[in-house]
């Protein structure tokens, strides 16, 4: 019993003094390991695969915006070169065709916009187009919701919103299959 | 004057460190919240385009990466200059793209399949042939949700 009593006097305490030492270790582990970049891109999603080609030529002309980059990364936009920072402002006028003009899009919910490249054009130009096309169709959406809701477009807003306006104004790219120019060996 | 000097001189002002341990616990939980633990190294040289529209990549267990870019000069002796297709740590064709898909798809649980996101990292001096190649290729095995890597912007 003495001796028991003896063991409840002395301290059963861990010592929690190396804690901190441990916790940086491990932090110091983390900190080099770390990289903190959020990963960010287009987002884009592919049609599905089918054998057979899609046919384009029963589409009107005018409801079709064709772009195409060659190996030279030269843009050819309905037929005539163009560059690349007035693709977004054609591309819009376009699609909303403000002045019903008979050779821009019906309407929006027919506009299609179809693209095409060769193989060897550079990856770079060809991104920078398909965002050209992609903030064309944004800075419409952005407008469409300010009208419809009288906020700016984002993807919080609830699912709901976004399909109405997305059914108003569809965000239509067909990529047709590349051309063999200028693919290097 | 001399009273006042003896007392401080005296009184040791010790800072408690009884919550250091915490404070260190609270950051080492912030950066184990935040790391993302690279998986593979790097074979090709992927310096990914800039671009405006871009969306953020959520679910990290969603995703897959592709790199597509020229082999780094070490590797270069083997495998050539021509750009080339990297699959998890090694260099890949694409007949091997199905199954990579696969493997992946066995990691994430069924009612999440139609999420998953394949990550283009590619070089912006590539040509459009071998993109268009993996393009085709994720299209026939049907993964169809497709994010092009790219970087924001810097005015």
């Amino acid at each position: 019993m003495a001796k028991s009593k003896a063991r409840d006097k002395v301290s059963t305490e861990i010592n929690a003094g190396s804690m901190a030492d441990i916790a940086f270790l491990l932090l110091i582990f983390f900190l080099v390991t770390t990289t903190i970049d959020v990963d960010k891109g287009i987002r884009v999603k592919l049609p599905p695969w089918s054998d057979e080609e899609p046919d384009i030529q029963r589409l009107k002309e005018r409801n079709v915006f064709s772009v195409l980059v060659n190996a030279q990364n030269q843009l050819l936009v309905r037929g005539e070169l163009a560059k690349l920072d007035e693709l977004k402002d054609r591309a819009k006028e376009f699609i909303m065709n403000p002045n019903n003009r008979p050779d821009l899009a019906e309407k929006p919910t027919k506009a299609i916009i179809s693209l095409k490249n060769d193989r060897g054009t550079n990856y770079k130009t060809y991104l920078q187009v398909y965002n050209e096309l992609k903030a064309a169709y944004n800075e419409l959406w952005d407008e469409e919701c300010r009208k419809m809701y009288g906020v700016p477009y984002s993807e919080d807003l609830p699912l709901a919103m976004r399909k109405a306006i997305k059914k108003k104004i569809p965000f239509v790219l067909s990529e047709a299959e590349p051309t063999n120019y200028g693919e290097e060996q | 004057m001399a009273k006042f000097k003896k007392k401080r001189g005296k009184t040791t002002p010790a800072i408690s460190t009884a919550s250091l341990p915490d404070i260190i616990f609270m950051l080492l939980f912030f950066f184990m919240v935040v790391t993302v633990l690279r998986d593979s190294e790097l074979m090709v040289r992927v310096i990914v385009p800039e671009a405006t529209e871009l969306d953020k990549l959520e679910q990290k267990s969603l995703v897959h990466y592709m790199y597509i870019g020229r082999p780094l000069k070490k590797y270069q002796a083997v495998y050539g200059t021509s750009p080339r297709l990297q699959l998890g740590d090694k260099f890949a064709t694409l007949e091997d793209i199905p199954l990579f898909i696969e493997k992946h798809k066995l990691t994430v649980p069924e009612s999440q399949h139609g999420r998953i996101t394949t990550s283009l990292r590619v070089d912006g001096d590539v040509t459009m042939g071998i993109v268009t190649d993996v393009k085709t290729k994720l299209r026939k095995s049907g993964q169809l949700l497709v994010n092009y890597s790219a970087r924001p912007k810097v005015e």
